[in-house]
């Protein structure tokens, strides 16, 4: 034990290379435990981009498309779904609630999606998290949008700003719906998954905005101005006749694989109905390579740190080989020598993790709003996790060794030098 | 005053008996002691230039380095029997080591360089204790003793004491606890001419009050005069170049 407190004292006389090793062993544990927390919470975040949702139902096709079409708004469906065939899923007895969505336009680059009031009201995501708007309402005329955060950001747009719907998905595009332009009614709040990137309009609007074009293209003459496409759609000849997909609430989960069955053995039409979580799953284990390389290179950083610990130690070796010697003198043993550079490293390692840990929770606190509305992410303040704490435990057992290390050839010198005092 | 042969012998402070050391089984000794017996109380003068086994014969004087092949007997304990361990803690209980220069640890204030020996040595914690009522205590009547009295000085980082005082405040704690054997490897080398016979009647002072063994390992000649006896390592070990 007094050797415990000479380590101190000699750690106090070299404060400052001790401050940097420490500090160098506190954030790379900041990175380490906050990377691992973010990729805990990107992961969460991925497989729950949609939650709540039940089942997803598209035409036939692949389970991997049908979710990249309808959840990440990427690719295009290869067939619509029949609005007779929307209405029968709808009315099944299992079935509490259904969202439709059109794709198919875009806005500057931005998937426009066709839907209605349920999308608000019913969609889900991370743990159980709805949708909410930061600015204005959902649309409620014919021509309103409501746009993404990520929408309303990278364009500048705010409320009531008129904007322009284009056919097809092109960023640039000549087929321009410029005789009926919207209007931004509202803006969500972000969410960090694909509807920040959408823009949304009513199932009626992507109807109406091709009234004139079922040629593919606009009619010279015939295209009907945006006050007439009102009155057509207030007498209801505006309800589609096809939508891209549906997502589908039930009352119960436990009837999900016989709604599944029911919806891809349904006679009138060939349907796939996929559920959203084993979909993203599988797809997570394509994608989420990434996050495991993260943390590989936050564990080499915590490597680096160490490497450093361990070359300050061996450094300072030469130099305390007269401290040694004196303490040879007065009775130490090579065992204590070992415990006087071991307990340095233990404590450099203890302490730099906990002020790491510390760290972490600091910028979470100052940083964590930031983060949800930019990223989307939401990450925790959460005591550490058991992975944190196995990854926390195996930083300090690597420092137990580094300092190991340096103590067992601080003991071999100091065997070999004895009383030897050199300089 | 040499010890009288006919006499029956007191117990040695240390008694050494074909004393060969080799630092490799395969090579020759650097270090061939047929016999040499110091009384306790004995001030011995070892003179010896470099090369002549000097350090060697320190290094198992206090038990640094094993001894494997001879005798070494120091206040009754055979070292020659003890492990690595039990000489260390022989060493730490009773003898005092003073260096040639650099005595002191850099970190640490000049009392607790002094107390130093009682945080690794139960026997000299008690004495001193004892002898002083509190570590510190104890500590600065001894450093009184070596003219370190002023409590200004004590406040100061030991680095900034002059080398005269650096090495009294290691003879200090060397003398901390009342080990029975005091080893200075050469302690005024690094003194002014003026100073040393000061320092060595300092170390005197205190020996005879603690009836202290002390060995005296130097090569400045100029000293031989104040010890008991001197011995020529040069002549004493059978080994030396």
């Amino acid at each position: 034990m007094p050797i415990l407190i000479l380590a101190w004292k000699s750690l106090l006389n070299r404060r400052f290379t001790a401050l940097l090793t420490l500090l160098s062993i506190a954030f790379s544990v900041t990175l380490l435990i906050g990377v691992e927390r973010l990729r805990g919470e990107v992961r969460e975040g991925f497989t729950n981009t949609v939650s709540g949702t039940d089942l997803i139902v598209g035409a036939r096709g692949g389970q991997i498309n049908l979710l990249l079409y309808a959840v990440f708004r990427i690719g295009n469906a290869t067939n619509n779904i029949s609005w007779e065939s929307y209405q029968a899923i709808t009315n099944l007895p299992k079935v509490a609630w259904t969202i439709p969505l059109s794709l198919g336009d875009s806005h500057r680059g931005f998937r426009v999606l066709g839907t209605t009031a349920a999308y608000f009201e019913h969609y889900r995501y991370a743990r159980d998290r709805g949708l909410t708007l930061a600015q204005g309402e959902p649309f409620a005329d014919l021509y309103d949008a409501v746009l993404g955060s990520e929408v309303a950001r990278t364009l500048g747009y705010r409320l009531g700003d008129p904007i322009v719907i284009a056919h097809g998905t092109g960023d640039v595009s000549f087929a321009r719906h410029a005789d009926k332009p919207f209007r931004v009614a509202g803006i969500l709040a972000p969410t960090g998954t694909p509807v920040d990137r959408t823009v949304h309009v009513s199932l009626t609007a992507i109807e109406a905005i091709h009234v004139g074009w079922e040629s593919g293209a606009a009619a010279p003459g015939r295209s009907p101005d945006a006050e007439q496409t009102r009155a057509l759609a207030a007498t209801g000849a505006l309800t589609p006749k096809a939508i891209t997909a549906v997502l589908v609430g039930l009352k119960s989960r436990i009837a999900t694989f016989q709604v599944q069955r029911a919806v891809n053995d349904y006679p009138e039409e060939p349907l796939l109905a996929i559920l959203p979580g084993v979909a993203l799953a599988d797809l997570w284990s394509l994608i989420g390579i990434g996050e495991r390389a993260l943390l590989a290179v936050s564990a080499a950083v915590v490597v680096v740190g160490l490497f450093g610990m361990l070359t300050a130690l061996l450094t300072s070796l030469n130099e305390r080989r007269r401290e040694m010697a004196i303490l040879r003198s007065v009775g130490a043993r090579p065992a204590h020598v070992l415990a006087l550079i071991l307990g340095e490293a233990v404590f450099l390692t203890l302490v730099g993790a906990l002020l790491g840990v510390a760290l972490l929770y600091g910028v979470l606190l100052l940083g964590g709003p930031l983060i949800t509305d930019r990223l989307g992410l939401f990450i925790g303040m959460g005591p550490p996790s058991a992975a944190e704490g196995l990854l926390l435990a195996a930083v300090v057992a690597a420092g137990i060794l580094v300092g190991l290390i340096a103590g067992y050839r601080a003991y071999r010198l100091s065997l070999s030098d004895g009383l030897l005092i050199r300089i | 005053m040499t010890a009288a042969p006919l006499l029956p012998p007191t117990p040695a402070a240390i008694a050494i008996r074909d004393l060969r050391f080799r630092w490799r089984a395969d090579l020759p000794p650097v270090l061939a002691i047929d016999s040499l017996d110091i009384q306790p109380g004995e001030r011995i003068f070892i003179e010896g230039p470099s090369g002549s086994g000097k350090t060697t014969l320190l290094g198992l004087l206090s038990g640094v380095l094993p001894v494997v092949d001879g005798t070494l007997t120091v206040l009754d304990q055979p070292l020659h029997r003890l492990g690595a361990v039990e000489r260390d803690h022989f060493r730490a209980d009773h003898v005092g080591y003073v260096f040639q220069m650099f005595n002191l640890i850099p970190y640490l204030s000049m009392l607790d360089n002094v107390t130093l020996p009682c945080r690794f040595s139960r026997r000299r914690r008690t004495r001193a204790l004892a002898r002083g009522g509190s570590l510190n205590a104890e500590a600065v009547r001894l450093l009184a003793h070596l003219d370190l009295d002023d409590p200004a000085l004590r406040a100061r980082p030991v680095t900034e004491l002059s080398v005269g005082q650096q090495q009294r405040v290691a003879a200090a704690r060397a003398l901390m606890g009342a080990p029975e054997i005091l080893i200075a490897d050469e302690p005024t080398s690094a003194l002014d001419a003026d100073r040393r016979a000061g320092f060595v009647e300092l170390l005197f002072r205190e020996c005879r009050e603690a009836g202290l063994t002390l060995v005296f390992v130097s090569h400045d000649a100029s000293l031989e005069g104040l010890f008991d006896r001197t011995l020529r390592l040069a002549e004493l070990n059978l080994a030396a170049a």
